[in-house]
Order: structure tokens, then sequence, then C-alpha cells
């Protein structure tokens, strides 16, 4: 199995039917994608598969194949959105900031608060009640 | 040399949190993010029936290469120790719930584990659902002030209605998880819990002699609602029996369906009034009945109960006052702690009735409700004066010239919209003695570079480090980087008690300001980085020390409930569409008084986080009961509220200082969770349909419609 991990290419020995979830957390040691759910509601477990925001829980690793995945390992530790979120205190209990970020990373320059809360009806928030995650993008765009 | 710096450099502030960096790149430990050599994964076998009797367990796979734990391999008690021992850790005959623990399987494998079959044998017997029908009460409460009788003499008028709310649960966005680590003949739990020390004291009782040492850690927790609070303490013993007897790591960690079937939820309630007023509109006597179902184990229920009672006559003043209340058994799983705390149930029974009064006597309801909200000096139905931070009337007032509410209430009459208000208030802390009966600790601790917090308060997300560490950097006069902030370990920290009733800033933040203050004069001109240097190590560790005004009789229930209270008006507007019953909240705005924000953006964050759960209480979240289970545990269809539905909020936080908190705080976690659900079933009061149950799901408000005239 090869793809393209946060601009790396990787090659995993892994079976095909495996969660990209699991692989990305149990074979690749990234930890920042999070299950919440397992059933493709919370978002929590968000990644990039070229350019595209999907539940990591839902997807076969056999499906990203030759793809470009990024996951929020991907983003290093100084992106817009990273600060943002920290700056408007996007994140609460933290756990899911990092789908939240990538998921927010697909909505293009400056997006309408209706096209943020289209866009993130998939990632659910406990804590903030979503305000602040809309404050963060506001800012970062 | 100390710089002169002005008094308050970070409280006020919104200084970057503690852990948003960890948070933002992923690079945050959760429990499940950790590993150890070794390590197994654990699985929890449960019954299926409501009650009964265990027969038998037969094991339908090759137990090589499994650890099976039941509770013979229990080395000390088999009970969860909480406030009543009456729940086992796992069962041996008596069946009380469905998703009761029964067996425990661990396998390094976690597809071999899912894999094991195991069959129950269980004798059904006659399941206890209804609450108002259930023997069995596990606490009585009741609360008396003046003379019941006389007040209804006096009344022009009386109303009475009864008020039911639903199970919440707390969804929590990472399920539950704990790890267990033999380690040097003790055990080691790194988990995702609320309190360190509740599940601390749980091993010791289950564990017993077999260990010579139990240490519990908080790992980064991904949201906990009082859900995390005593439920882990069960977790933490399973993991803790299956790493004894493998001698190997051991992580439990719950799916989410096992997470919304097996664990605690959101007390439901039934709520009954009867109330005398004078004819222009003042409360002369009201009479509360409330009943919260338990569940099958005692759990918290006790002291939801409290609360919740205490709450019960709204933040009005009455002369003659009556609450009884009771907390039943039921054959399904123990409800337990749930932000807000058995207030948010009382607290929806007392403002949709308020509504309904209005509605009865012809009376505007902002009138009715300022004619009758304390004012200082007045008293709660405890016999509690509340003091000169009181701000019933000012969030009201606030809240109806923000909102527009007058103006829009006439704009709205006849159309599909709605708006409506509730008023609501929060003790914050322990009630009563509970304060002093904890004897909370925190410690301070010079460093080479500044100082460390050492607390068993968690960081669930509402930012306890970060204001801990503001707390502390300006009653010492330090920079806020300065400060950091030790990780909840038991083999390292103090009890500062548990991380639950609103406490963490009001009570341990107090206790952190005073030990600093302390710190701070033994420094002299020195700064703790300097002062380490030349002298070393220098501790301090505070108590919580009771303001010497309070006094509680925990018998009668009379007296100080509260050392303060925090203030809260919400009003909704909401949307019917007439062909699905669907109503929408459009726009809420609420006021909230809390003393003072250490931290306005945290403040900002939890009053809307708890809005927004308590928008979902109201519309959206039902738990499906049948035969004593869950029927919709998972997400898909229990819904709580996304991006799309929640509407614009408008918060207006107002400081009237508290001198018994730090720097004027008061508790402010569970606060905007009492306002929003009377708030929306009021606003949908206005559209013509008679609400008086949550949550008000489409068919509720289907069948309230045609029910009303």
């Amino acid at each position: 199995m090869r793809f393209t991990l946060n601009a790396r290419e990787v090659e995993l020995n892994v079976a095909p039917l495996a969660r990209l979830l699991d692989v990305l957390r149990e074979d690749c040691g990234l930890t920042g994608t999070k299950e919440g759910c397992g059933e493709g509601e919370c978002g929590a477990c968000t990644v990039l598969v070229d350019g595209e925001a999907v539940c990591a829980c839902l997807v076969p690793v056999a499906q990203v194949e030759g793809a470009e995945v990024v996951t929020i390992e991907g983003l290093g530790d100084d992106h817009p959105l990273q600060r943002a979120f920290m700056d408007e205190v996007g994140a609460q209990c933290g756990i899911c900031t990092p789908g939240m970020i990538l998921t927010a990373i697909t909505l293009g320059p400056r997006p309408s608060l209706a096209k943020i809360r289209r866009g993130l009806a998939g990632n659910l928030c406990r804590c903030t009640g979503y305000e602040a995650i809309y404050r963060a993008i506001h800012r970062a765009s | 040399m100390r710089e002169i710096r002005s008094m308050l450099n970070a409280v006020g502030q919104s200084v970057p949190r503690k852990d948003g960096i960890g948070k933002a790149t992923g690079q945050a430990r959760y429990a499940d993010d950790l590993r150890f050599p070794g390590m197994l994964h654990g699985r929890t076998i449960r019954s299926t029936i409501p009650c009964g009797r265990l027969a038998a367990v037969r094991l339908g796979f090759d137990p090589a290469g499994f650890t099976v734990v039941d509770h013979r391999d229990i080395p000390g008690r088999n009970v969860v120790t909480l406030i009543a021992d009456d729940q086992p850790c796992l069962v041996e005959r008596e069946i009380r719930h469905v998703a009761e623990p029964v067996l425990l399987l661990a396998h390094e494998n976690r597809e071999a584990l899912l894999g094991a079959s195991v069959a129950l044998e269980e004798e059904p017997a006659e399941p206890v659902f209804d609450p108002e029908r259930s023997p069995t009460a596990f606490k009585t409460i009741l609360i008396e002030k003046g003379d019941l009788a006389a007040g209804f003499a006096e009344a022009d008028h009386v109303v009475e209605g009864t008020y039911c709310t639903g199970h919440q649960e707390h969804v929590y966005i990472e399920p539950q998880a704990v790890i267990a680590v033999p380690e040097d003949g003790g055990m080691t739990v790194y988990g995702s819990i609320q309190c360190p020390f509740y599940a601390h004291r749980a091993l010791a009782v289950i564990l017993g002699d077999a260990v010579a040492r139990v240490r519990v850690i908080q790992t980064e927790t991904g949201g906990g609602f009082g859900g995390k609070e005593e439920y882990p303490s069960g977790i933490a013993a399973h993991a803790a029996l299956l790493a004894l007897k493998s001698d190997r790591p051991v992580k439990l960690i719950y799916d989410r369906v096992e997470d919304m079937l097996a664990t605690t939820k959101r007390h439901p309630a039934i709520v009954r009034h009867r109330t005398g007023l004078t004819r222009d509109g003042r409360l002369v006597a009201m009479d509360i009945e409330v009943i919260l179902d338990g569940g099958a184990y005692q759990t918290l229920s006790a002291v939801v109960l409290s609360r919740g009672s205490i709450h019960a006559a709204g933040p009005y003043r009455c002369d003659n006052i009556r609450i009884a209340a009771r907390a039943m058994f039921t054959n399904t799983p123990p409800n337990g702690a749930f932000r807000g705390f058995g207030a948010p149930q009382t607290q929806f029974g007392v403002e949709v009735h308020m509504e309904r009064i209005a509605e009865a006597l012809g009376l505007d309801p902002v009138r009715l409700r300022e004619r009758n909200l304390l004012r200082p000096g007045d008293t709660t139905a405890t016999g509690q004066r509340v003091g000169q931070d009181c701000a019933a009337l000012e969030v009201l007032r606030t809240a109806v010239r923000r909102s527009g509410f007058r103006r829009k209430r006439k704009a709205y009459a006849g159309t599909g919209r709605g708006i409506g208000l509730a008023m609501y208030w929060h003790g914050s802390g322990f009630t009563g003695s509970g304060e002093l009966k904890l004897a909370s600790r925190a410690t301070i601790e010079l460093t080479a570079t500044g100082v460390r917090v050492l607390t068993s308060s968690t960081e669930l997300g509402q930012g306890t480090r970060t204001m801990h560490a503001q707390i502390v950097a300006d009653a010492l006069g330090v920079p806020y980087e300065q400060v950091e902030v030790a990780m909840p370990d038991t083999g390292l920290v103090p009890d500062s008690g548990p991380t639950v009733a609103s406490r963490t800033c009001m009570v341990v933040g107090r206790i952190l300001q005073r030990a600093a203050e302390e710190i701070r004069a033994k420094l002299g001109d020195a700064t703790p980085a300097e002062y380490f240097r030349r002298h070393g190590p220098l501790a301090v560790t505070g108590q919580y020390e009771q303001p010497e005004w309070i006094r509680w009789d925990e018998i009668d229930y009379r007296g100080d409930a509260y050392a303060a209270y925090a203030w809260g008006c919400d009003v909704v507007e909401v949307e019917l569409d007439r062909d699905t019953w669907e109503v929408r909240p459009v726009r809420v705005t609420v006021v909230n008084e809390i003393g003072k924000a250490i931290h306005p953006a945290l403040a900002r964050g939890q009053v809307e986080g708890g809005t927004v759960q308590g928008l979902g209480y109201a519309l959206l979240e039902r738990v499906v009961m049948r035969n004593g289970a869950m029927a919709n545990a998972q997400l898909t269809n229990y819904i709580i509220p996304t991006t799309l539905d929640t509407p614009k909020l408008d918060v207006v936080l107002l400081e009237h200082p508290y001198d018994g908190g730090p720097f004027g705080a008061k508790g402010l976690g569970e606060l905007p969770i009492d306002g929003p659900a009377p708030a929306v079933v009021n606003a949908i009061r206005q559209l013509g349909i008679d609400v008086r149950g949550i949550p008000a799901v489409p068919e509720a408000i289907r069948e309230a419609a045609c029910a009303s005239p």
C-alpha cells in the first residue's frame, strides 16, 4: 500500500480493509486523528484525502492507494488556523480540534458564516457551541 | 529584582491557553494515544436484562491468550465506592440493569478480543421502570420555609402544573478511556478522568492488599460534563483487575455505542408545582414536588437531588415554601452527574410554571418575574439571605432590553415565531458544609524558572490550567508565562477535591490565591527563580477556609446552601415549521452574572457551550428507553446540536464580585445550562402550544399542538 502522507511517500504492509483511522494512529503513529464515534457522525477523525475532508473511520485504507493524505500533523505547528484556534479559544477539550481545523481548510478563503456552518456540519463539538470556532476561522481568513 | 507590576496583569485578560498549542497541533496526548510495552486491550461483557439473576457464564472461545476476570478475581471488596457502597464492580448474582458489567476479557489482539463470544444465562425478573411506582427511594429531602397553609389562605389564585424532563447523554467527544499499568508492585491508572481521587479511593477498596500502591494520572481529557466524574472509577477498576491478573498494561476504551448504553446520564425528572399568588402576582405559597429517576444504583443521586431541590423554587422570594423531593430506584443504568446536577431539571419546572402563571393571571411575564425576583437581603427557600452581589433583577432587565423582548413579543404574536425567557441561578461549590468536609488543598512550589501549581483539579476543556495559572500569576506578581501547572497525578498533587460543582475557580482558585500570597510574603523582593537559586525548594500548601458566616443544617436543610450564587437570564427566539413541527432556535441572548471573568474568552466559551448543550437538551436530545436500555445508543440517532442547529448567540457577562472568590469570581461552568430549556419552551408557548416537557422534539410539539385549545 503506497500513498502520500503529510507530503511524504509511505509504503505500508497493512490489510486493505483496515480503517484508515487505525492505520494512521497505530501503524503510522499519528495520534492527532481522533476517534469519537466510529460511524462517521462526529468528524473527530477528519483527514484530507486529495484535498477533501473525509472521516478516516469510514475509509478502508485501500481507498487511499496513490492518494495524498494530510493529517493534523501535516500542518506543523504554525498554520494560520492553528494560531487562530489558539487566539480565539476555538479549542476547549481539544478532541474535535484536529478534525475541525482540517475541515476548515477546505472552506477556502474568506468563507461566509453560512458557508462555515454548512462546511462544519459534520464535525461535532460538545464544548464550544461552535461560536469560538467561527471566530477562529474568520480570524484566520 | 521584582519588577513593579500593576495588580492585575493576567486576571481579566484572555491570555493564551496553557494547552492551546498541544490541542491545535494534535500533539496533546489523550488516553487512547498512549501505548505501553506488552499492552493488552480490554473488553467488558454486560448483562442483557434489566432485572434478574445471573445463572451462568459460558465462554465460547479458546481461552489461550485471553485474560478473563469475574467477581471472584477481585482481591478487595466488590464495590465501586462512592456515597453508598451499593454498586458492584462486577455482577455476582443480582442483575439490576441492562449493560451491567459481568465479565472482563483482555487480549493483545483487538480483533481476537472482539471476536470472542460469551453466553450469559440470565433469569429475568419483573423490572421497575416508572420512578413514581418504584418502591425504593434512594434519598428524600424536605425543605420547609414559613407556613404553607397560611400562604395558600392568603392567595387569590392557585396555579398548578407538572413538568417533565428526559435523560440527557453527555456526548463528550472522547469516549471513556483508561489504561491500567502494573508498576513496581503498585497499579498506575492513566485515564480520561474528571476526579482522580474518586478513582483512587475506589481502586484502593477493590484492589485491597493485592497492590502496594495505587496511583491515578489524568490524561488529556476530551470533555466530561459530569460524565467522567464518578463513572470512570468503575472502568479504572476493571482495567486494573485485568492488569493485575495478566501482569500487563491493559487499555480499556469504550466505543460510542457501549459508552451511550452503559454509562450514566442526566436524571429524568418530574416536577409538580402548586403555587399561590395574590391578585397582583406576588408569590405567597410554593408547594413543589420533585421526583428524580435515579436508575439502578445510587451513584450521586442523593446530592443531585440536593442541588435540584435547593434550586427548585427558582431565584424568587416567597415566604412560604415546601419542597418535597425524592430520588427513586429504577431498573435502568444508573444516572449520575451531568453539568447542572439536578438544577436544570427543577429550574425547567419552575420557569415554565412561571410562564403559565403569567398566562393564567394575564400578567406580563417580565413584570411577574420582576415582582418576585430575589433582591439583596431576601431569603431563599432554605432561609439563606442573598448578598449584595445578587444580580437577578439586573440580568433580567439587561436581557429584556438587549434582546428587544417586549417589541418582539408584540411583533411575533400570531406568527410562526415565538420569544420566551427564563431566569435562573446556580450555587457555586459543594452544598452547605460540603466544602468544609472536603477540606481541599492546593500547592504552589518554586521552580528554577518560576512556580508550579499542583492541584487535583482537572482540565476538561473548561480552562482549569490557564485560569489557575492566571490567579497564581497575579496573586504572586509574576508573569503568567512563569506559572506551570502540573497534570493531576495522585502520587504528586494534593487532593483539591473533585472537579465538579462549579468550584474549580471559586473554591480551588481561592486556595491558590491565598497560597500564592503566602509565598509572595516569603519571597520579599526576590523573584521565585531568584529565591529558588538562593534558598532552594519552597512549597506552600493552602487549605480551604470556610467563610465564617456560613451556617448550614444538614438535617433540616436550613441555612446557607452555597457560598455564592451566579445569576442568569436567557431570551430565546424560535421559529416553528408547521409542516414538520420542528422548532428551531433562531437567536439566543444570554446574560450571566459571574462575579469576575478571570479569562473573558474562556468564560464566554463556557456560556456559549453550556447554552448550546441546553438547547440540545430542550429540542433535540432524546434518549429512547426500551425495556430498560437506550435504544438509540449512537450518534446517528441521538442528535446533539451541530453548526446547523445552533442559532446566533449574544452573550453578556456581568460582574458583581463575590468577596470569597479569587479576584471576586464565582462559579460559572454549570450556570449556562440551566436557562435554555425553559426559555425555549416558553417561546414555544407564545406560539400557542402548551409544551410542558422536554425534549420538545417534533412529535412532542405536534402532540401538544393538537391537544392545545
